[in-house]
């Protein structure tokens, strides 16, 4: 690593901090409904778009409501998404005459976009029209980060309600959430990139005759306003199939850093969104530690196996963005549940990778999804202050509300669900023709292959082994429902919490109170995250990444 | 919300894009005596040896769709590539077996259409291209200047990796000496 190297992780980690409290802040004032400056230039499309629902921006409703109105509307998403890939040749802005997509693709890609993970079974520029990818996909970019918010702010809210159901309103949340944040800072960074070179247009693919005087199709479309989306809300569904390695996705080193910081900016304010609702700035902070640490380990981790065993190797990187960015970025987009990519993950040091898995079998809790992370971290939170309840003799507390059997119960639910479809949906794959059949590689690198899949399914991160054949219907239906199992396993798991949590009173902090504001209790919830995962991950981690990067130091091949 | 985040926003973006990045939000198509030759950003295929060639692709820089090989660093396939890779540079270019060959050079980038090289792998093939061009060794002169003129440095002075294109590289090259009339397309080595 030379001193460019150093410099641009120093920058990179140096902006996300100092934009997280701006940023959350803003965040702050838009959920809690406090006035701000900027509030009239959006506040109309707020209201108009209450009147034109039928919502009051004051009602409320218990966690059950909250989750039949989540996934309702999540399915009408998902059904809406489903029903135009299928009908896509009949549907306007389709100039390349792309045919309609298979059933299992559809399902699949409907899936994958409403549960903001983004995976891609299909190529984009050759199998979506321009009208699949805008009204479809674009559209569940915003509501999937929405609906993350939307849970996250559940959460908080029951932990600060005293004795009461009321846990705020969905449609508000969502409406909120994309008016006031997702939306305007969409718009300012597309333009941005478009001015990089990111296209937007919807014109026919050009055919260029090239120096050579061969002809060269080279695919268009409305990429910047998706690909601004898609990086805020830690979506990651790339407009291209190499996504932000594709330079019409990705032009130049600015876009990247853009990009690159985009991934974790909303996830990372949230937190501190998180410390001023809770009126306790200092624990908001404590747990951003936490995740920094998190972070900042796996980044070293990740750069020193790059450097010092695959130096040289440059396979399935760009250029323009060196080793460095593409390693930042792969950390950051398996942090976060973002899954975009700039190089490609099936080609980096196996150590590298196995960072990547290991980021996503956390739950994607280092910073993590756009409101998910959070709310993932804080079922951490929760086993932790049991675990230390227990260890004292305590009854465990948390902000004053007591932790008791059943959101314990919530909490290993959430952590349990999304390890089931790893560990299970990886073991069906690798024993059954059909799910071996569709691999690239040999050797060990073949199983990181498959547990790649499915552990960025049930993480909804969405990123890849790309050498993977996942366009068959085997692997679109279990991947599909890997992705459904990993995103509203937890989910309603985490609103059960928040209902049960609201209805509690508050106990007063006294000495005797573990306290969650300090680095003992940072220790602690890192010790938890590494041992849950190391436990239920270590065996299939030693079979892929470990074994390979040992028999790459030998110097086999396969 | 589908109206809101699916047409005006978008719609929004296009119309901004198109009036201020008109050729950028098109693509930075280059154009040269009026015919689209490419894309600046989209690298594409050089195989005559009067022209600098690009990196590795494993589409061949066809990009429908973009694709990277996706090999792993413990994949055969990928150390007799890279093996070949060597051999090809090291006999076109006539290069000293002391001589190190730009990594980008031989491994397949991930987009399969980066259009950038490094300027080291770029001053490694002014020799050949000399010869194929029949240019004298001041012409050679010229030639490391085009390469220093189309380099882009790092972006704000630290971001990125310093970079030529290759495409813009040997369009300033047709127009500095007249390319060699050989039957484009067709010429191998």
């Amino acid at each position: 690593m030379n001193y460019f190297d150093y410099l641009q992780i120093f920058v990179y980690l140096l902006l996300l901090v100092a934009l997280t409290p701006f940023i959350g802040n803003y965040m702050f004032k838009v959920f809690d409904n406090k006035p701000f400056k900027t509030k009239g230039v959006f506040s109309w499309l707020e209201n108009g778009i209450y009147k034109l629902i039928g919502v009051k921006s004051d009602s409320q409703m218990d966690w059950k409501q909250y989750v039949f109105a989540l996934l309702s509307f999540n399915l009408i998403g998902f059904l809406f998404v489903f029903a135009i890939q299928l009908i896509q040749k009949q549907l306007p802005l389709n100039p390349q005459q792309l045919e309609n997509v298979s059933w299992t693709s559809a399902f699949n890609t409907a899936v994958s976009f409403m549960t903001n993970t983004n995976w891609q079974g299909y190529a984009g520029e050759t199998t979506m029209s321009y009208f699949t990818q805008l009204i479809g996909l674009t559209v569940q970019n915003f509501i999937s980060a929405a609906t993350g918010f939307g849970v996250a702010l559940v959460l908080i809210r029951g932990i600060r309600n005293k004795l009461s159901s009321n846990l705020g309103n969905f449609y508000v949340d969502i409406t909120r959430s994309v008016v006031y944040i997702l939306l305007p800072l969409s718009i300012l960074l597309s333009v941005v990139l478009i001015g990089q070179g990111v296209v937007q247009n919807v014109s026919e693919y050009k055919t260029v005759t090239t120096v050579e005087n061969v002809q060269q199709v080279i695919p268009q479309g409305p990429a910047a306003s998706q690909i601004a989306i898609k990086q805020l809300g830690t979506n990651g569904g790339g407009f291209f199939n190499t996504n932000s390695a594709h330079p019409y996705e990705n032009p130049t080193p600015l876009s990247n850093f853009l990009e690159m910081l985009a991934i974790l900016l909303l996830p990372s304010a949230f937190v501190y969104c998180y410390g001023k609702m809770v009126n306790s700035v200092k624990q908001g902070w404590y747990i951003y530690l936490t995740m920094f640490i998190l972070f900042v380990v796996g980044l070293g981790v990740s750069l020193y196996s790059e450097y010092h065993f695959a130096s040289g190797i440059f396979e399935g990187k760009e250029l323009r963005f060196g080793t460095i960015n593409s390693i930042i970025w792969e950390n950051a987009t398996t942090a976060a549940s973002n899954g975009s990519v700039n190089a490609m993950h099936s080609s980096l040091s196996p150590i590298s990778g196995l960072i990547a898995l290991f980021n996503m079998m956390l739950g994607e809790i280092i910073f993590g999804g756009v409101g998910a992370g959070f709310y993932g971290m804080l079922i951490f939170v929760i086993l932790t202050v049991f675990i230390a309840g227990l260890m004292v003799g305590r009854t465990p507390e948390f902000l004053g509300k007591k932790i008791e059997a059943f959101e314990v119960k919530m909490a290993i639910l959430g952590i349990i669900a999304p390890s089931f479809i790893i560990l299970v949906f990886t073991a069906i794959a690798c024993t059954t023709d059909v799910g071996l059949s569709s691999l690239l590689s040999k050797g060990p690198h073949g199983f990181s292959e498959m547990l790649y899949a499915f552990t960025s399914a049930a993480a909804n991160n969405g990123s890849a082994f790309a050498g993977l054949n996942a366009n068959t219907n085997f692997y679109n239906l279990m991947i599909g429902v890997g992705m459904l199992v990993g995103r509203f396993g937890v989910i309603i798991p985490v609103l059960a919490i928040a209902g049960s949590l609201s209805q509690k009173k508050v106990i007063p902090v006294s000495s005797g109170t573990f306290r969650t504001d300090n680095f003992t209790f940072v220790g602690l919830l890192i010790a938890v995250i590494i041992i849950v995962g190391s436990l239920t991950f270590f065996p299939a981690l030693s079979l892929a990444p470990v074994v390979e990067h040992i028999l790459m130091i030998s110097g086999k091949t396969f | 919300m589908t109206i809101l985040t699916g047409v005006i926003y978008p719609l929004l973006i296009t119309i901004i894009g198109q009036t201020a990045f008109t050729s950028r939000a098109n693509g930075s198509m280059i154009v040269v005596n009026n015919i689209t030759v490419g894309s600046e950003l989209i690298g594409q295929k050089f195989i005559g040896s009067q022209y600098f060639s690009g990196r590795p692709s494993s589409i061949d820089y066809n990009p429908l769709p973009s694709c990277g090989s996706n090999l792993s660093i413990t994949s055969e396939d990928l150390k007799l590539k890279v093996k070949r890779n060597i051999a090809v540079f090291d006999s076109i270019n006539q290069i000293p077996v002391s001589q190190s060959i730009p990594y980008e050079m031989l491994y397949a980038s991930g987009s399969g259409v980066d259009p950038h090289i490094s300027v080291m792998a770029a001053l490694l093939q002014i020799n050949r291209i000399c010869k194929t061009r029949k240019l004298s060794n001041s012409d050679m002169l010229q030639i490391e200047n085009l390469i220093s003129q189309s380099t882009e440095s790092r972006q704000l002075g630290f971001l990125g990796e310093e970079r030529v294109n290759v495409l813009k590289l040997n369009i300033e090259l047709d127009k500095k000496f007249k390319s060699p009339l050989i039957p484009n397309g067709e010429i191998r080595n």
